[in-house]
């Protein structure tokens, strides 16, 4: 196998796609055709970004280029891998996909059977939203994004969510894309659309994880590569819950983007955790298209190892009265890397914002880094907009606090690692994916 | 040993930062007795409470402190807490995250296990906790919410108790436990501490008021001075101090040097 060379590396990964059977319609498969040219003539013109690149500066991709990836096969699993991953919440509403092909077998859509929703994969829709399609995929597309064209001009099938205007599911849909490891390294595109038509209402949860055995944070095998793409649009008055889940294993490359899409009146919330892999890196890029819309993002990445954990968040406003929440933290231990860098831009046309920006930041061990970047760029002059950042150990009257109640330095040292979790964590609306996490949390900080 | 103190602290010396806080201070608890601590803002007595029970930031620089025979000084906080020592916080730290209830059963099974007791699950230990929410007149509401946080004042100091009567200790300090509450509360939390005291337990009030010791009746009355503990009286020192205010001690003291 000859090695990817650093200069036409993003054309050697394209490449890679190139051969892909698409399973559509000829309709769809048109539309779709028509985005993937697209996108790889965007590729084309990109290199994989280096330190010089103001948004990959702390964040470091040399590891990644070092890999000589090949695209993961289509791999029948059984269903007892579930195991690990099946949500209570969630457990006939779940679409699951298996290196970035559908997974009809894994998958329990039984309780989501109202005409008014949609939720299966992009080559099973029908006739009726194929036409609209083009209206919500690949929409907006930047063009300075590499690792969005690449999946953008890679995309075979997608999960899809669709809701009709007015319907309400209060039903979680969890979204679940698992890897399952070859004896290469894999590389794989999973592709999300989500439709929230008129006043609709829905909640879901991506969730990202592997096939392994134990805890899966030890590397044991060949790395892997999971370049997802997440589109979520929410017409007027429409509110979506969104939870996403990195839990990728300990040898994962995991890059994403998220984009929101919010018209009139609409409320996005997403809860985003990041517990696993070798490298991850999320943006997460919400555009304003009405008045009067909400937007809750909040984070928490935690890393220890040598683990780099980078969110990028944007939010464009372009309409007056937009509210804005977001709280970041990250927890990080030993030689762990954390970025975060949230921009909100609020020019003339979006007066009356409202937005507040916190990140905070628990460093656990001397060799930890975080760098943080708020970056409000603001031309309105009616706006309230908030932001900060912190950065600290635990507090030694805290720890003394606890201890003279009887714990030991140890358990109270947790306990509040613990509870700088938990307020990330309890904003999630699921109990048995809060103990899972808690659980996880706890069992990382005990090392 | 019989008849051995609960606590005897002898020449005891503190720095905090290389600045000498307590000079000297001599003081001894038996099983049983109610002590009180009274004296001026910044003459060391909270810092006396929290050297006691292991604060770090508080530097031994001489003397000895021997708690049932043991000495404490060696001692980590968690040690000193197992062992029956218990500090009401006179700034009880709001801890956001951590659940109260959940806290208060982590501490309570500490010391069952410490004990080698029977630790309880999450349903028991409710039971028992609504058993001892009434000895402060608690609303069970305040176990769901984060530890302190947003507490009044006068809820945190009752949070204190409450905790103080869950672990039952053997030394229980109160650093002005008094400070915050209404008058309804002051005695219901006074009323609190009485119901805990036991023939083999002791109570150390820091407080400047007579108002808490007049449903606390004290057996002794110290007055700290500059880091030491410069007098010492029954329940009447109080009343005279309240009186007389502080400036006599000034007048002593220089005669003194
Ligand atoms: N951590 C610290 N750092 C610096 N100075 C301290 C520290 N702790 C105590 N001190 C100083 O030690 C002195 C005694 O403080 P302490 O809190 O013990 O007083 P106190 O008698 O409890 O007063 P009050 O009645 O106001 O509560 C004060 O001058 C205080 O400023
Ligand atoms: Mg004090």
């Amino acid at each position: 196998m000859t090695m990817l060379k650093s200069d036409t590396y993003s054309q050697d990964l394209l490449q890679l796609t190139e051969n892909q059977t698409l399973d559509f319609n000829s309709n769809l498969a048109s539309l779709v055709k028509e985005i993937r040219v697209k996108s790889a003539n965007n590729v084309v013109k990109l290199n994989i970004p280096s330190d010089k690149d103001e948004d990959w500066r702390f964040t470091d991709l040399s590891d990644l280029q070092k890999q000589n990836w090949c695209l993961a096969n289509k791999t029948d699993l059984n269903s007892f891998v579930l195991d690990g991953f099946i949500l209570e919440e969630a457990s006939h509403s779940r679409l699951v996909f298996v290196n970035g092909f559908y997974a009809a077998n894994l998958s329990d859509i039984s309780a989501l059977s109202d005409e008014n929703i949609y939720v299966g994969n992009l080559s099973n829709l029908d006739e009726d939203k194929i036409g609209k399609i083009s209206e919500y995929l690949s929409k907006n597309e930047p063009k300075n994004e590499v690792f969005t064209a690449l999946n953008s001009a890679g995309i075979t099938d997608a999960f899809v969510i669709w809701v009709k205007a007015n319907t309400k599911i209060v039903t979680p849909i969890h979204l679940l894309h698992l890897t399952a490891r070859e004896n290469f390294s894999c590389f794989t595109q999973p592709r999300i659309l989500v439709v929230a038509e008129a006043h609709s209402n829905l909640n879901f949860i991506e969730y990202y994880g592997a096939v392994a055995s134990g805890c899966s944070d030890s590397v044991k095998q060949n790395y892997y590569l999971t370049n997802a793409v997440t589109e979520i649009h929410l017409q007027d008055n429409a509110e979506i819950h969104h939870t996403r889940i990195q839990r990728e294993s300990g040898d994962c490359f995991h890059i994403a983007k998220t984009t929101a899409f919010q018209d009139k009146n609409s409320h996005y919330t997403i809860n985003e955790v990041s517990l696993g892999g070798k490298f991850y890196r999320h943006n997460l890029h919400i555009q304003q298209q009405g008045e009067e819309t909400q937007t809750n993002l909040n984070g928490l990445t935690m890393l220890q190892g040598k683990q780099m954990g980078d969110t990028h968040s944007e939010v464009s406003l372009t309409k007056p009265h937009g509210t804005i929440n977001q709280l970041h933290k990250f927890i990080i231990d030993d030689s762990g890397r954390g970025v975060f860098n949230g921009k909100i831009h609020v020019p003339k046309l979006a007066q009356l914002t409202n937005a507040t920006q916190l990140n905070r930041n628990l460093l656990l061990s001397s060799k930890a880094r975080i760098n943080t970047k708020p970056e409000l760029q603001i031309t309105a002059d009616n706006v309230k907009c908030a932001h900060g950042a912190t950065i600290s150990q635990l507090e030694a009257d805290e720890i003394f606090y606890l201890r003279s109640r009887g714990l030991n330095e140890y358990d109270a040292r947790h306990l509040l690692m613990d509870a700088f979790a938990a307020e990330i964590i309890d904003k999630i609306p699921y109990e048995s994916l809060k103990h899972r996490l808690t659980q996880c949390v706890t069992c990382r900080t005990l090392e | 040993m019989m008849n051995q103190p609960i606590l005897s602290v002898r020449n005891l010396t503190v720095n905090v930062d290389n600045t000498p806080i307590l000079k000297g201070v001599n003081l001894e608890i038996n099983a049983g007795e109610i002590h009180a601590i009274m004296g001026r803002n910044g003459s060391g007595k909270s810092t006396f409470s929290k050297v006691l029970t292991g604060h770090p930031e508080y530097e031994v620089t001489g003397g000895e402190v021997i708690y049932k025979g043991e000495n404490l000084l060696e001692k980590e906080p968690e040690e000193r807490a197992l062992a029956g020592i218990f500090l009401a916080f006179q700034y009880p730290l709001e801890i956001p995250g951590v659940s109260n209830l959940d806290f208060l059963r982590v501490a309570y099974n500490a010391r069952c296990k410490y004990l080698k007791l029977e630790e309880l699950d999450a349903f028991d230990f409710e039971d028992l906790v609504e058993e001892k929410l009434d000895i402060v007149k608690m609303d069970s509401a305040f176990l769901a919410r984060s530890l302190n946080e947003g507490f009044s004042g006068g809820e945190k100091k009752r949070n204190e108790i409450l905790q103080m009567a869950l672990l039952e200790p053997t030394l229980g300090i109160l650093d002005e436990i008094d400070s915050g509450l209404d008058i309804d509360a002051l005695r219901i939390v006074s009323e609190g501490v009485n119901k805990l005291r036991k023939p083999d337990n002791a109570f150390l009030l820091i407080t400047h008021y007579q108002r808490l010791l007049d449903y606390i009746t004290p057996d002794f009355v110290h007055v700290m001075y500059q880091g030491k503990i410069v007098m010492s009286g029954d329940k009447d020192l109080a009343l005279e101090l309240e009186k007389k205010g502080y400036d006599f001690l000034e007048e002593e003291n220089l005669v003194a040097n």
